[in-house]
């Protein structure tokens, strides 16, 4: 059995069934599981919504409370609601590798190093979409060692921040990775991205040690290069490059004058 | 081998013939996967199942395996349980598949699990195999819950992620030791069990490879 284990025959014979069946499971496993895993990454994706919402708590029915988040797809250039994508199923960040979706970016108009950046992403409104409570917008930028990439979310006047938060992210575990520990996380809360000058360059950064004032929080201690990500990120999206012609619409307040006698507006949103 | 008891062969691996401390494989995970416990627990897991099973496959099929391309299917096998792994955990454990990231993936380079196909399943019978790859895996996996255990105590100041020591970014006492939320503090606690391990055990002790001769002595001129 040992000297015919090596001949040529016996040898294809077991590397061929070994395949075949080896084949079979993984894909068996990889098939069948995929609904779920899909389900569970789509869950983690609104999570981290509700998260940087303040809305998440844990255990709770993640699902309904998504209900009340309304996606949109925003054209980045004019800062209007774009009809030509899905937003349930347009992906911004998959969109930047697409050559027409897409621009390069360099040089100081490059702040956070994306290289390439979409010109449509999905932002989610909270609540009435036509004025929305919270307007959640997805952000991304290298931090220390990689690509950060997390949520922002500001009030409905376009200027008060809500929270921040990453998904995504490869910082020092202790140190930079400390941008997501919840106490830090907290202080961003009602602080203001625009100064009163009314000019489009945000005015929100992470300070060097402990911030003063509604445009700076505290700094993190040992991650100076982390929190000078955090920076270049915000400037770069939150800038006319990113999302400012679409938050200056908020600001400007004629979203707000319209949300007044705007009661039968839903209706449209619907159509 | 043959007359080995299974208790033996399931209890040997922790402390006699612990692979990571005296057969000094799998060190990469082991520094990888260690910052908190909760994590180091799944990657246990993980690699139980991948050994045991691996070495089941491998041995139900050894007297059938040539020897010329015994390395690239016991390969085959392990990385299917792998992927599988992988699936499962994407799918019933999400939250921890993003922390293990490419870890678990890296199973399949774990010199473990291919050096007890190799050292064992391919020598002996199904059962006793099974359990082998049960035994290396929780040997594997004993150090990796004490090294986790000591990284996420003095690196986070908590144990399977509850606080123990109240950390000063959330406004308690304890200043983290930052070092051991680094991959390389896992070599230090590692160096530290392997130096229990072995004063507990004296014979794990390797005989010097080379021997130092004393000094000539001189010799008074003629």
């Amino acid at each position: 059995m040992a000297q015919s284990n090596n001949s040529i025959q016996k040898v294809l014979t077991v590397a061929f069934a070994l395949c075949i069946v080896c084949s079979v499971i993984v894909s068996t496993a990889a098939v069948a599981l995929r609904p779920l895993q899909q389900l569970n990454q789509e869950l983690d994706r609104k999570t981290n919504i509700l998260n940087v919402a303040n809305l998440y708590e844990r255990g709770m029915d993640v699902e309904a409370a998504f209900r009340e988040i309304t996606p949109r797809v925003v054209n980045m250039e004019t800062g209007e609601y774009s009809d030509q994508h899905d937003p349930e199923t347009f992906d911004g960040f998959e969109a930047r590798r697409d050559p027409a979706a897409s621009r390069t970016l360099s040089g100081e108009r490059d702040p956070a190093g994306l290289s390439r950046v979409e010109n449509y992403a999905t932002v989610y409104l909270v609540g009435d979409p036509d004025a929305p409570e919270q307007i959640i917008l997805p952000i991304r930028g290298q931090g220390l060692w990689g690509l950060m990439r997390g949520f922002l979310s500001v009030e409905g006047d376009g200027n008060t921040i809500v929270g921040i938060t990453y998904f995504e992210h490869s910082e020092t575990p202790g140190l930079g990775a400390e941008v997501n520990n919840p106490r830090w996380q907290a202080q961003w809360e009602g602080k203001q991205v625009f100064d009163e000058e009314g000019d489009l360059v945000p005015a929100i950064r992470v300070a060097k040690g402990s911030g003063s004032g509604k445009h700076e929080v505290d700094g993190l201690s040992g991650a100076t290069l982390t929190a000078n990500g955090v920076n270049n990120m915000l400037q770069f999206w939150l800038s006319p490059e990113g999302f400012g012609e679409y938050l200056a619409k908020f600001r400007s307040g004629v979203d707000q004058d319209d949300a007044q006698g705007a009661d039968v507006e839903p209706e449209v949103e619907g159509a | 081998m043959a007359d080995a008891s299974t208790k033996s062969v399931l209890t040997a691996p922790i402390f006699k013939n612990n692979p990571i401390a005296l057969q000094v494989l799998g060190i990469c995970s082991a520094l990888a996967v260690t910052t908190s416990m909760s994590v180091s627990l799944v990657m246990t897991l993980a690699v139980i199942f991948v050994t045991a099973f691996s070495n089941l496959f491998v041995s139900l099929i050894r007297n059938h395996i040539p020897s010329s391309i015994r390395i690239i299917v016991q390969m085959t096998i392990i990385a299917s349980l792998v992927i599988v792994v992988d699936q499962v955990l994407k799918a019933y454990a999400y939250e921890m598949s993003k922390q293990l990231s490419v870890f678990v993936g890296l199973i399949i380079t774990n010199c473990i699990v291919m050096g007890r196909a190799e050292g064992f399943a391919m020598q002996n019978g199904p059962k006793m195999s099974f359990i082998d790859g049960i035994g290396n895996g929780i040997g594997y996996g004993f150090i990796l819950m004490t090294v986790g255990f000591f990284r996420e105590l003095f690196g986070s100041g908590s144990v399977f992620g509850f606080t123990v020591f109240e950390t000063v970014q959330n406004g308690g006492w304890y200043v983290p030791n930052g070092l051991l939320l680094l991959p390389p503090s896992a070599f230090f606690i590692i160096g530290l069990i392997i130096w229990v391990l072995r004063s507990m055990n004296p014979e794990q002790i390797e005989e010097n490879e080379f021997k130092m001769k004393h000094n000539t002595e001189p010799k008074e001129a003629v």
